[in-house]
């Protein structure tokens, strides 16, 4: 078994490749604006350090998000279009259950992203490998409540220390988690969802009004 | 013809995604999926509501086209995709899978200029391009002339629209007249029962001074508006049909007057005319006979090739690979204002272009 594992949900463009028992290569850049660029070049130094090739991939896993979706798209049309031409399977995982994972966290705890516009994507977790509430996008003040007294993770939730007091590292997914926690779920017999884009918000777009009249009062 | 480049080209600069596959000028697919339905009650094309339509698309269309072109993705020579101009994000989408599926085939990657290839998908119709050739380019994104000498590798502008696009105009006016979205074809409808005489609309940048080859059409839609608004408040009936005919009549007044006087001062015998808008049948008509009057031949392809397709990009993409241009890399980005004077993006260093495959990924393909 070889995983390719992608993710572009969070500023990170994070890769990696498993062999179902471990990770054998990875690598994470931070750059929210140029995942376009990125990632391909990325999976080509992967394989060359790896030593493996790329028809030896048997899957190929990507993070759904929730993300910003320009970015996000890159990474789930980018582990569509291998599954297409290396005709393998592509499974999605969410990002957050890839912070999850990496937190290590044996407790009750919260996975937060930045969503942008002032808001989080955000999830609860019973420990690192359970997630109890569906990924949601909020302002962090309206989830206060929900998440008081708990340890945070997550970009998101490091950059709203009122409502995030206990937050800490990991602050973007690595694909290696990603791929750890695929690699698990599927040697448990799980299967694994589909790689369909978590966008938790509708489009922006506005049903014009009627036309603006032109001719002056 | 069996030794001509076979490529498959990806389009996803607006709101079609397309996935075209040629064999040097020969048209094999042509497979389009498109988000208009979804716009509509928009009045509009809505960029997120496009990019998510691309994304939920592009597996399934890349599949079509080579079933409709019975070839195997293996046998192709290289992918071909629009790297601008564009809506970023809808870019990006078509970005990300052509680079992907070139690198994982070992076939090399060239971003191209959409607007080169809409000049570009007349090959598939009418054979090779003349050079140089003039074209007119019109759509509801672009409205412009340019001259092209080799469409690889020179298209010099000759003129565009200083302000709406003409396709745009078309738009505006069918919302004004509540006939919905796109414009384009329900206007060209109801133009055909109306007087194109009945009201004399004006024609934008036809003075002595003006600019002999930029268009504008903003404020031929504002006297459109005014027209329709004064008929509203005076409470008498707007002749829907004789308004889209004298409106249409306006738009393609201007555009053919403009295409075969930059003919004539470039000493051009060819024109040709691509976008959305080429599918008006009055502006096809129009151009037929002033073109033919001015002893200029016109070439416009069939109506689905002008708006936009995978095929137009997989015919530039053709071209590109038989005139031996570069290859792009695999840090290709999309470019939203990618400049019509590109007519595609090659690699950083072209001093490499044949070791391009081998360089960047060729070696981590097989086992
Ligand atoms: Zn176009």
């Amino acid at each position: 078994m070889l995983l390719l594992a992608l993710d572009t949900a969070t500023p990170a463009v994070t890769v990696a490749l498993h062999d179902g028992t471990d990770v054998i290569a990875s690598s994470s850049q931070v750059d929210a604006r140029r995942h376009g660029e990125l990632l391909l070049p990325a999976v080509d130094r992967l394989l060359t350090e790896a030593g493996r090739a790329l028809d030896a991939v048997t899957a190929v896993v990507v993070g759904v998000g929730p993300g910003p979706y320009t970015g996000l798209r890159v990474g789930l049309m980018t582990a569509d279009t291998f599954g297409l031409a290396l005709g393998v399977p592509v499974h999605g995982l969410c990002t957050l259950d890839g912070l999850a994972y990496a937190s290590d966290l044996s407790g009750p705890f919260v996975v937060a992203t930045d969503a942008r516009r002032k808001e989080v994507y955000w999830a609860r977790y019973d420990d690192s490998r359970t997630r109890v509430t569906e990924p949601a996008v909020d302002r962090p003040a309206d989830i206060a409540g929900q998440v008081a007294g708990l340890p945070a993770v997550g970009a998101g939730a490091l950059l709203y220390p009122d409502t995030f007091p206990n937050a800490h590292e990991p602050e973007h997914v690595s694909a290696a988690a990603l791929a750890s926690l695929a690699a698990e779920r599927l040697a448990a017999g799980e299967e694994l969802p589909a790689p369909r884009p978590l966008y938790l918000r509708r489009p922006d777009a506005q049903v014009p009004k009627n036309y603006k009249v032109v001719t002056p009062k | 013809m069996a030794d001509e480049p076979l490529v498959l080209g990806i389009e996803t600069s607006c709101d079609e995604t397309g996935v075209g596959i040629v064999r040097g000028t020969t048209l094999l697919a042509d497979a389009v999926a498109s988000s208009v339905d979804e716009h509509a009650r928009f009045g509009g094309v809505v960029p997120e509501v496009a990019s998510r339509a691309h994304l939920e698309a592009m597996v399934p269309t890349i599949d079509r086209a080579l079933k409709e072109a019975g070839v195997g993705a293996k046998d192709l020579d290289g992918i071909a995709v629009t790297a601008g101009p564009g809506l970023a994000g809808a870019l990006l989408v078509g970005v990300s899978a052509a680079k992907t599926y070139a690198y994982a085939l070992g076939k090399p990657l060239y971003g191209v200029n959409h607007l080169a290839s809409h000049i570009c998908v007349d090959q598939l119709e009418h054979g090779p391009l003349p050079e140089p050739t003039m074209a007119l380019l019109v759509s509801g994104g672009h409205s412009s002339l340019l001259l092209s000498s080799d469409i690889t590798s020179d298209v010099r502008p000759m003129g565009a629209t200083i302000d709406d696009a003409a396709g745009e105009a078309f738009d505006k006016i069918a919302r004004v007249l509540n006939l919905g979205f796109p414009g384009g074809p329900v206007i060209d409808r109801y133009a055909r029962e109306g007087d194109p005489a009945a009201i004399a609309f004006p024609r934008g940048l036809t003075g002595p001074r003006d600019p002999a080859y930029d268009f504008s059409f903003s404020g031929l839609k504002t006297a459109v508006a005014r027209w329709i608004e004064a008929r509203r408040a005076a409470g008498e009936e707007v002749p829907v049909r004789d308004v889209a005919a004298s409106f249409q009549e306006a738009v393609v007044d201007v555009l053919t007057r403009k295409a075969v006087r930059a003919c004539k001062d470039e000493g051009v015998d060819h024109l040709m005319i691509g976008g959305g808008v080429a599918a008006n049948s009055r502006l096809r008509v129009l151009a037929q006979e002033r073109c033919e009057k001015a002893g200029i031949r016109l070439r416009v392809p069939r109506p689905k090739l002008c708006t936009d397709n995978g095929a137009m990009v997989a015919a530039l993409g053709a071209e590109m690979v038989a005139r031996g241009r570069a290859a792009s890399s695999w840090d290709l980005s999309a470019d939203s204002s990618l400049p019509v004077t590109d007519p595609h993006v090659p690699g950083r260093d072209p001093g490499h272009d044949h070791d391009h495959v081998h360089e960047a990924g060729g070696e981590n393909l097989y086992s």
